[in-house]
């Protein structure tokens, strides 16, 4: 009897453990099909995804903040990928090369990334409780200020001397930007080969150092008080709590962070895309985001971490799959495209349910109540 | 102690909500460990006295008040509530203000913990990056739980609390400030379970003894004369009675609660002429999930051609019942109307009906705020009974009767003195009271069977108050049309209603003909149904 209501409770706790994790079970599932599909060797995918997990895990990390803070995922970290482009930019041209570039780079972003964060997080004060498609809009927004300063001041108000690094014409930037001489300078420095997979010691340390900076936040008043902010602004405020002062400061966190990640991001490519780098970043960084199991509410390191290693084994055994399939490689291609914006639309409107759910059983609950004051 | 000046000497306080008298030369003296029970019906201005007292935003931006507060002697004038917290006033407000996935310990220090002495970090990037002192932080909301005398437990989340345990978190975390001296308790016990409650009444007196002084807001007398050195009386704005609660009883306090010196033009038709009436709408176990006015298990019978009022006390579920019929929150049970059963979640359902709806959240439901009147008022006919309609093609295109609108539109300007420009104007360029107008007006064109309105005269002056109830009355007498009315002002639904039931606890606590004494239904109100 004893071990039937175990194995009973056992079974719902189980059930709960699958609905609250559905998106990186289907996401281990789908993976799952098209490893065999893809048939690459095990080595090769542990190496593709020790790499990827080195250049984005930083990035996806800035995102962790905002969300602490109620704020949602933050499509504005789209502006601290562009500060830090800029400040690459300058530091290739000034021809500082390698780990001293990466360094003065990341100090030269600071200024740009928190400048655009105070005018991201003011905007996202006035659009309280829309803060998803107000900082994507913004983004966009903010994109066409920076090609207004790519394109057209830069050479000619801003000087740029290399013309390797200018148009013809005599101002704007090329279309790729080479980082050559900084690849990979963060990657392989201490790097260590075990079994053929190459593990980049280095940034692993700093993606561990900023894993620690983000718990030791969580426990300061700060931090505190941003998880007040974020469950309930109103009480926060009357308890006293500054509540733009604090939400500003969150979107200011994250955008300085995401400058260093595409700084990271980019070293390890070894090129910019001057005007198409940051465009998908804060896309695909908020899928894999999802993808791990965080919620536009609730995401943790934990989160971050899964969902970097899932959704790339299926940016990178997709496509491969999809061709073996459909013997068309595009097909591959458009698929991971499709999903990297499905799952986002997915995990909103999960999120949606779960909460109209949570709303219906009140009324449930007030049903039985009454049944139960019948017996 | 008693040759000192009083902890707290309210003197004189008048405020009005843009000349409309709200509070009239209200006195108010309060010793260092003194309870003080303030009671009066909903509008008494129980509240807005306590949200003088406390310093709240809403009286400044309305103007503020006339009088003196003088503390320990001393004139004070709060800007803000925390001034007033400053200055140890504690508040325990009707909602909840508490952080749904934080512990009670970290809702007890919300903003005041306790952190670890600066590092190099918070050295350079201010003291907000300073961590918090966790082992402190459950020292001094234990000793604050302990103060209370009422055991909760500290590492519990709030949302999986029972509501009672968060209403003791919110009293907890006014004890945890070393400077508080006086507590406000708004209707504290509402939400509690009878031990519940009795705890909180045991640990006010232990407040009590400790030397804190604390105002008692309750609806329930009973707990008044348990635990108040002294009641206050308010009603309509005044302070009726202060007296000692040891010298007075229930039925006193409730006669100077409700007893109007106006008797009232009760307007009753005689009772067993009713009983006999047709029953039109039958709702049975019904029950609303409407936040704040939830409705339990209720059963009510309303027969054709009468006017039933709807009483009771903020909050106990009496607008749940009309929203909950319409289908505007989730509600179970059965409903039928005309021996046919209705719906319910389906709106439409019930206008098919040919019931129609007054709501009480005018500018949310009841208007199209940046429309005309003429929309406003023809909106509903045309889009539920096809009417001010003139078909071409067999039907297939239909157009606005401008006309016909127009003309019904200005028959009920007429009917009901909706003073505006013309039937053009925006709904939302009128008063009050004549937004009420315009509301009545809609459910009046859509020529219904049966009406609920629901709260019709909030916040309008005196003079469209009356006219509103003839409007209804006049709409009952000569269409033949059942109306339902809430309202959370006995005299007004005795003016006009031929029943009133009163609702307590989300349940009918009793129906009784209108003619029947103020303190019979004031019995009711306060009456927890069990």
């Amino acid at each position: 009897m004893s071990t039937k209501n175990q194995t009973a409770s056992f079974g719902a706790k189980l059930g709960r453990l699958a609905r609250d994790n559905s998106v990186p079970i289907m996401f281990i599932l789908i993976c799952a099909v098209c490893i065999p599909l893809a048939g690459f060797s095990g080595g090769y995918l542990l190496n593709e995804i020790i790499t990827r997990m080195g250049r984005n895990t930083f990035l996806i990390l800035s995102l962790l903040i905002p969300i602490m803070a109620g704020m949602g995922l933050n499509f504005g970290m789209t502006l601290g990928a562009m500060a830090g482009e800029i400040a690459l930019i300058l530091t290739a041209d000034w021809q500082i090369w390698g780990i001293p570039g990466v360094v003065l780079s990341m100090i030269l972003s600071i200024p740009l990334s928190v400048g655009l964060g105070l005018l991201c997080g003011k905007i996202l004060n006035m659009a309280k409780g829309r803060e998803m498609v107000t900082s994507y809009i913004v983004s966009y927004f903010i994109n066409g200020v920076y090609q207004l300063v790519v394109l057209y001041m830069m050479g000619s108000i801003i000087p740029i001397a290399h013309s390797s690094i200018k148009l013809p014409r005599g101002y704007g930037i090329r279309n790729t930007v080479s980082l050559l001489n900084m690849r990979q300078c963060i990657d392989n420095l201490w790097a260590i080969r075990v079994g053929g997979v190459k593990i980049p010691v280095l940034t692993f340390l700093i993606i561990a150092l900023l894993c620690l900076v983000i718990l030791w936040f969580r426990k300061t008043k700060l931090g505190q008080d941003m998880r007040a902010v974020g469950q309930d602004m109103n009480v926060a405020r009357d308890a006293g709590v500054d509540v733009e002062r604090t939400r500003i400061i969150s979107i200011v966190i994250s955008t300085v962070l995401a400058g260093f990640g595409m700084i990271l991001y980019l070293q390890n490519m070894g090129n910019i895309s001057t005007y198409s780098s940051h465009s998908q970043i804060g896309m695909f960084c908020i899928a894999a985001l999802l993808v791990g199991g965080a919620s536009v509410d609730k995401a943790s390191i934990g989160n971050v971490f899964l969902g970097v290693s899932l959704f790339h084994l299926m940016f990178i055994v997709a496509p491969a799959a999809g061709a073996k399939i459909t013997g068309d490689s595009m097909i591959g291609e458009y698929f991971r495209v499709f999903v990297s914006y499905g799952v986002i639309t997915v995990a909103l409107v999960m999120y949606e349910t779960k909460k109209r759910r949570a709303k219906a059983s009140l009324g449930r609950q007030l049903e039985l109540e009454q049944k139960g004051a019948d017996k | 102690m008693t040759e000192n000046a009083p902890l707290l000497e309210m003197k004189g306080i008048r405020k009005d909500f843009f000349g409309n008298q709200v509070l009239t030369d209200i006195h108010l003296s309060l010793k260092e460990g003194e309870v003080l029970g303030l009671v009066g019906e909903n509008g008494a201005g129980k509240s807005t006295l306590m949200k003088i007292l406390f310093g709240m935003n809403v009286i400044a931006e309305t103007g503020g008040y006339d009088g003196d507060i003088l503390l320990n002697g001393e004139k004070v004038r709060f800007g803000s509530p925390f001034d007033a917290l400053a200055a140890g006033i504690g508040m325990v407000h009707q909602e909840f203000s508490l952080i749904p996935g934080f512990t009670a310990t970290e809702n007890i220090l919300l903003n005041r913990e306790p952190r670890h002495k600066a590092g190099v970090v918070s050295q350079i990037f201010g003291e907000r990056l300073e961590t918090l002192d966790r082992k402190k932080m459950q020292d001094q909301a234990a000793s604050a739980i302990q103060r209370m005398g009422i055991r909760i437990d500290p590492d519990m989340v709030i949302s999986d609390m029972p509501i009672g345990h968060k209403q003791f978190t919110e009293i907890a975390r006014e004890l945890s400030k070393d400077q508080l001296r006086l507590l406000i308790l708004d209707e504290p016990t509402a939400v509690l379970t009878e031990k519940e409650a009795e705890a909180l009444l045991a640990s006010i007196r232990g407040m009590a003894a400790s030397g804190i002084a604390v105002i008692f807001i309750t609806h329930r007398l009973q707990e008044i004369l348990d635990v108040c050195d002294r009641v206050l009386v308010m009603r309509d704005g005044y302070a009726v009675q202060d007296v000692p609660a040891a010298r007075t009883s229930i039925p006193e306090i409730t006669k100077w609660m409700v007893g109007r010196s106006v008797d009232t033009s009760a307007s009753a038709r005689a009772d067993e002429q009713l009983e006999t009436g047709r029953v039109i709408m039958s709702i049975s176990r019904l029950w609303v999930d409407m936040a704040g006015e939830t409705v339990r298990d209720v059963s009510l019978d309303v027969y054709e051609g009468e006017i039933l009022g709807i009483g009771g006390l903020a909050g106990q579920g009496k607008l749940g019942i009309p929203n909950g019929v319409m289908g505007l929150y989730e509600a179970g049970g059965s409903v039928t109307f005309d021996e046919k059963p209705i719906p319910l979640n389906q709106p439409r359902s019930c206008l098919d009906a040919s019931i129609a709806f007054v709501s009480e959240d005018r500018r949310g439901v009841g208007l199209l705020l940046d429309e005309s009147l003429e929309w406003n008022i023809a909106f509903p006919p045309m889009q539920i009974q096809n009417k001010f309609l003139k078909s071409y093609l067999g039907g297939l295109i239909k157009w606005r009767d401008e006309a016909a609108i127009r003309e019904v539109t200005s028959r009920y300007v007429d009917s009901l003195q909706i003073r505006c420009t013309g039937t053009r104007q925006k709904a939302k360029e009128l008063s009050g009271g004549n937004q009420q107008k315009v509301c009545l007006a809609k459910a009046f064109a859509l020529e219904p069977r049966f009406l609920f309105v629901s709260e019709p005269t909030r916040g309008i002056d005196v003079g469209a108050k009356e006219l509103v109830l003839n409007a209804l009355k006049r709409f009952n007498r000569e269409h033949g049309v059942t109306v339902v009315m809430i309202s959370s002002e006995l005299e007004e639904l005795r003016q006009i209603c031929d029943r009133i039931a009163i609702v307590s606890g989300g349940r009918i606590a009793g129906i009784l003909p209108a003619t029947r004494s103020s303190e019979e239904f004031g019995m009711l109100m306060v009456s927890q149904v069990k």
